[in-house]
């Protein structure tokens, strides 16, 4: 019996990485910009998806593609504010991954502005999968309290904005704002934060500022 | 809970070098898992002793190295390592930090019989 130790040193997530640079090499070419919403279950993330729509559909294209466990409920939701929605089923998995992006791929329309992906609702697994997305935005709501980015580490440092939502809670809810911008900032020094209401229709247009000025640096960067 | 997920790959991985170096089968895993790469060493390794029956490497053991977060200040040049994720210097206050280590999740080597 002879044996051998063979030097791999190979990232586990290395096939994912591969996929999700294509995607974004591909969709930035097309000029579109992508981002990847993550987030606990009823943080907000359709409802947030549902506003930005409503505000971006008179003058901008764009496309939502939905991860869950089961139905189809968010793709529906999605439909009836007349923009185009793909359902991932993940079927228990926890996480969306850079393969089950891929295979909507071919159904993307080339004149989009912006594709949105909304995760799998789960503060987790989502952050260790790159998508392909050129902004990861992690959503924190108000009833779940001010603690949660140094609970849940990897969402906050791996993303590029925070977005708080459900802000009109603040007045009923003991959650600390200050606490939460100030904790999130100091695990990612660099993280965008933007407070938002879907419900009472605040924040959202400077969100969507955010999204404009990063599609208009990306086809500068094309052009 | 994606330590399945990832076993997965994993195995993607070790079979396709145990099929290089032609081995009969693999004895050893060695994985570095840093602070920050999101996954619990310990469901990774439950799920790589469900997941390693009937494959070449049902025999193996597995040997993971937690690889903590460190960091070096980019003003002041200190190294330091960081347990509470806190991104700031100790040293200096910069928010300027450069990630050295803690976000890996690598399979390192294996050891086979060829």
């Amino acid at each position: 019996m002879k044996k051998k130790e063979v030097l791999v040193l190979e990232e586990l997530l290395g096939s994912n990485k591969k996929i999700a640079s294509e995607i974004r090499e591909k969709l930035e070419k097309k000029g579109i910009l992508t981002i990847n919403l993550l987030g606990s279950p009823g943080a907000g993330k359709t409802s947030l998806l549902e506003s930005i729509a409503e505000k971006l559909k008179p003058d901008y294209k764009m496309a939502v593609i939905e991860g869950d466990i089961e139905t189809e409920r968010d793709a529906e939701r999605i439909r009836a504010k007349g923009i185009s929605a793909w359902q991932i089923i993940t079927g228990g998995a926890c996480h969306l991954e850079a393969k089950m992006v891929g295979k909507i791929f071919p159904k993307i329309p080339t004149d989009l502005d912006f594709l949105f992906i909304e995760n799998v609702g789960n503060l987790v697994c989502p952050a260790s999968y790159d998508l392909g997305e050129n902004i990861r935005c992690v959503l924190l709501s108000i009833p779940e309290g001010d603690d949660k980015p140094k609970k849940y580490p990897k969402a906050f440092t791996t993303s590029d904005c925070l977005v708080i939502t459900k802000s009109d809670l603040l007045p009923a809810l003991p959650f600390n704002l200050e606490h939460a911008q100030k904790e999130a900032l100091q695990i990612n020094p660099k993280l965008e934060i933007i407070t938002t209401s879907a419900f009472k229709d605040s924040g959202i247009n400077e969100l969507i500022e955010y999204f404009l000025s990063a599609l208009h640096k990306l086809r500068q960067k094309n052009a | 809970m994606h330590e399945l997920s990832i076993v997965a790959s994993l195995f993607e991985i070790l079979e396709e070098k145990a099929k290089e170096n032609k081995a009969k089968k693999i004895i050893s895993v060695k994985l570095k898992v840093g602070a920050l790469s999101g996954v619990v060493p310990e469901f990774l390794e439950t799920a790589f002793n469900i997941y390693k029956k009937d494959t070449i490497a049902a025999e193996s053991k597995l040997e993971i190295e937690e690889v903590p977060l460190k960091v070096r200040c980019q003003r002041c040049g200190a190294e330091m390592v960081k347990d509470d994720y806190v991104f700031i210097c100790e040293k200096c206050d910069s928010r300027e930090l450069e990630t050295l280590s803690g976000t890996e999740l690598l399979l390192e080597k294996a050891e086979m019989e060829v």
